[in-house]
């Protein structure tokens, strides 16, 4: 494996792993927030227990992603000095803001879990809520820092120095806006379904029902709606990537051949040799529309991006059409479900309305994945999109292979050991909050 | 706006330096405390650190942050160079901070998991702060070679040399000696409390032999070791100041005054930072061809600075107001469940 493969599959890894950690520390706060204010409003007791059992997972959760994230911070200089070396002081403000977010959010949750019984009962509440609010803050900053490589502002670029500098505009570049709103909802959606489905699955095992069915109520109506709001907001992502980055989406559709009434592709397999899509779905104009609101001006192809800027199609277009296809589904299940509160109370104990959810626990994730593979793939030649080329940006240090070894195997037994110790706090559920029907 | 982006950066190295240290060195005293009293320790130090040690951990990426952000020039010749060292501190930062966590949240307290966890925990808590101590003996004393030819003269024994792992070795016994103080005050009984003294002594000893060890190191390696600590006014009162405190701190262990003695303990190691640092300052890496990185002209343009320092500020003041609640509200005991 060549050093520049390892340093990118090795930055693939990290983040692919930590976003996991951090979308689930983002959005757990706040579910347990919402059981914790039940808990204070009804003094229903498995409100408490929900909150507790839910606050033990999110301190391994907070305590994975967060040694990850110091990881990550070093890891930029580490396989990308280059990068940063430009790239730090443009983009360094949403880093920097973000360290404030993470410090409040560390502090607000040494005060969360070591609080029961310690202070007032709303000030404890509060801290929990900050946990949330300053997560969700540190995500949308850190999408900002990633925005940022896929529209850079903020600079001027002259001669291959950086001038003019202004970390404020660099912030709020042109991507910040749609990829953080959909980050955020995505980080709802894939946390909601996948808690959702977990404790579907105890409900479905007859395990403490009213525990289980009162967590999974609170984790699948953001679910739920998040899922709703997620093709409208991917809407408004793929119209600002079209504009910023027409590479990107004609790598998303594998749209070879610019032509007016653009097709949507759905599916398929891309045939860069041929420049065609074997097997695909074409539904004419659709594209057009996505991009240009109307179904005849012509959407910029594959073939009017010269061959050494074009990001690896095939990578992109499947990556795309998994996300898609997951939010879709996700769509059609968040619907379901706002039928049955709304109409069929019923189906919330019927199998096969809990195997759906038991079926889509980890939908959202591998959607999320996906997507930020659409997103950094999609970027490709450039790791700052049409100044600084990633193939630049490498470390010149050899071996980077051997630290990409190392990685995958730490979170691989990361991983591996999170999985058990969830399976467990699951498992002393019954024990620990015996609470009788 | 420089001066305080420099002296925030300064604030976020020293604050790790004890916060982050004492609780590197919690794991360390672990390590070296017999089979029989380890469980004691470890409920001690759990209650010690269980609430703040996410917090402690913030200011290393505080740190981070304002070198990458202010002086991109150190951070990315500091990530190529040492790229080893910071990997290995990495890894040990990764393996410490999952299995403290770990080992306190797993519903099943299995005897082997458990013993697993508290291997790792010691042992990466001993080859954390020795592989900071070596970054940071190897950024200082001109073992950077930028422009070495071989993988090994780049990449290896600019940190695999004495007088880096002396540093190192130096840094893991103050950070034993810094968290033997600290638990005093949080023992729960007598017999805790002459453990955690006794621990402090031999750690003391300790870090007296390996200071020394370092001044030897230096001179093998030719670096001018008595010329940092005593060739300058500030750094010599600050080693004269380090040595009261340390006579303060032992009269104040004898008259049983447990809190006091953090405050000479911190204001020691502070001391011992301060007289290094006042020699390099304002350089932060020193190159083997005599070059420097200085955080006075290798910062980035005045529009970035001023917007971090700008940012900082604004975030220390929410930061440290409710830090130094969290901190006062669970000073003592914890009860958690
Ligand atoms: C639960 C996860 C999830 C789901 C269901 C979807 N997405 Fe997504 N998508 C993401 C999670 C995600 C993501 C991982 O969060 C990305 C990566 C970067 C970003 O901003 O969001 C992303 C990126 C991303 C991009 C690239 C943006 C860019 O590069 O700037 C586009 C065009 C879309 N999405 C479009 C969609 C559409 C049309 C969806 C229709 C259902 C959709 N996404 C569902
Ligand atoms: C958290 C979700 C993220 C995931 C899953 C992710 C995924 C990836 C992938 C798959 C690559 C490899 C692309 C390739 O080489 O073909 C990559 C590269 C990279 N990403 Fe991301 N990314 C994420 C977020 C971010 C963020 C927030 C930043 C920075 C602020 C970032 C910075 C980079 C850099 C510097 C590279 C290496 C250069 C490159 O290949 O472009 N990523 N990431
Ligand atoms: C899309 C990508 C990312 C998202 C959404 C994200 C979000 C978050 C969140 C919410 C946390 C809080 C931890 C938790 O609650 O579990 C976190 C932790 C952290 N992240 Fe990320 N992050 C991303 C990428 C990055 C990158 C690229 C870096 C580094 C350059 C980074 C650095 C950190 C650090 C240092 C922490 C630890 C902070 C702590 O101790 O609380 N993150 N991240």
């Amino acid at each position: 494996m060549d050093d520049f493969l390892a340093a990118r599959s090795q930055m693939a890894l990290s983040l692919g792993f930590h976003i996991i950690y951090s979308c689930i520390g983002m959005v757990m706060p706040v579910f347990m927030a919402i059981a914790h204010y039940k808990y204070i409003k009804t003094g229903n007791i498995v409100y408490k227990n929900i909150t507790q059992a839910w606050s033990k997972g999110v301190a391994i959760f907070f305590a994975t992603g967060a040694v990850s994230g110091t990881m990550l911070s070093f890891e930029l200089g580490l396989l990308w000095p280059k990068f940063m070396l430009h790239a730090g002081p443009i983009f360094g403000m949403p880093f920097s803001l973000e360290g404030v977010a993470f410090f409040i959010e560390a502090i607000a949750l040494g005060f969360f879990l070591y609080g029961w019984n310690k202070f007032n009962k709303w000030f404890h509440w509060l801290t929990g809520v900050l946990v949330g609010v300053s997560g969700i803050l540190s995500g949308i900053l850190v999408v900002s820092a990633n925005a940022w490589m896929n529209s850079p502002s903020g600079f001027d670029y002259i001669n291959g120095k950086y001038t003019n500098i202004d970390p404020i505009k660099a912030m709020f570049n042109g991507a910040w806006f749609s990829e953080s709103l959909h980050m955020t909802i995505a980080a709802f959606a894939a946390t909601g379904f996948a808690v959702a489905g977990i404790h579907a699955l105890m409900i479905f095992r007859k395990q403490n029902i009213s525990f289980h069915t009162r967590a999974f109520k609170i984790a699948i109506v953001f679910g739920a709606i998040a899922a709703l709001l997620q093709p409208i907001s991917g809407d408004i992502s793929a119209k600002h990537a079209a504009k910023r980055q027409p590479a990107k989406l004609a790598a998303m559709e594998a749209y070879f051949h610019t032509q007016e009434y653009a097709p949507l592709v759905i599916g398929g397999i891309p045939d860069t040799v041929a420049k065609k899509v074997n097997y695909g779905i074409e539904i004419p104009g659709l594209l057009s529309f996505l991009v240009h609101d109307d179904f005849k001006t012509p959407v910029k192809g594959l073939d009017q991006i010269p061959a050494n800027e074009q990001p690896p199609v095939a990578i992109t277009h499947y990556a795309f059409q998994i996300m898609v296809g997951l939010g879709m589904i996700m769509l059609a299940i968040g619907v379901l479900y706002l039928i049955c509160i709304w109409k069929k109370h019923n189906w919330l104990f019927k199998p096969w309305f809990l195997k759906l959810f038991i079926f889509a626990t980890p939908l959202g994730f591998i959607a999320l994945e996906a997507g930020w593979t659409v997103t950094e793939v999609g970027r490709q030649p450039w790791i700052i999109q049409d100044v600084m080329r990633t193939a630049d940006a490498v470390t010149p240090m050899p071996g980077i292979q051997y630290s990409f070894y190392l990685f995958t195997f730490i979170y691989f037994t990361l991983s591996v050991a999170v999985i058990v110790l969830l399976q467990r706090q699951i498992k002393m559920v019954p024990v620990v909050y015996d609470v009788k029907e | 706006m420089l001066t305080i982006v420099i002296l925030f950066l300064c604030l976020a190295i020293l604050l790790y330096f004890l916060l982050g240290g004492a609780d590197f060195g919690a794991g360390i005293i672990e390590l070296f405390t017999s089979e029989a009293n380890r469980q004691r320790t470890r409920s001690t130090s759990y209650q010690a650190i269980g609430p703040v040690w996410e917090a402690n951990h913030m200011w290393l990426i505080i740190a981070v942050v304002i070198l990458f952000v202010g002086f991109p020039q150190i951070y990315s010749v500091m990530c190529t160079y040492l790229h080893i060292p910071i990997l290995a501190m990495l890894m040990g930062i990764i393996a410490r901070g999952t299995a403290f966590t770990f080992r306190h949240y797993d519903a099943v307290k299995g005897y082997r998991t458990q013993t697993l966890y508290n291997r790792i925990f010691v042992y990466s808590s001993f080859l954390t702060p020795l592989f900071l101590g070596i970054i940071a003996g190897s950024a200082l004393s001109r073992k950077i070679d930028t422009g070495a030819a071989g993988f090994a003269d780049a990449y290896v024994f600019n940190w695999l040399n004495w007088f880096s792992v002396a540093v190192g070795l130096f840094t893991v016994a103050l950070c034993g000696f810094l968290a033997a103080i600290y638990l005093i005050g949080e023992a729960e009984d007598e017999f805790d409390v002459k453990r955690f003294v006794k621990k402090a002594k031999v750690l003391n000893i300790v870090a007296f032999f390996c200071g020394g060890l370092v001044f030897l190191a230096a001179e093998t390696n030719n670096i001018r070791m008595a010329k940092w600590i005593f060739g300058n006014p500030v750094s010599l009162t600050a080693v004269v100041l380090a040595s009261i405190s340390l006579v303060m701190l032992w009269v104040g262990i004898n008259r049983k005054k447990k809190h006091i003695i953090r405050v000479y303990a911190a204001f020691q190691v502070s001391m011992i930072l301060l007289s290094v640092g006042y020699t390099h300052y304002p350089y932060f890496i020193t190159v083997k061809n005599g070059d420097h990185l200085s955080l006075l002209t290798d910062h980035a343009s005045a529009n970035t600075i001023n917007t971090l320092g700008g940012a900082l500020l604004v975030g220390s003041l929410f930061i440290l107001p409710a830090l130094g609640y969290l901190f006062y509200s669970f000073r003592g005991h914890t009860d958690h469940d």
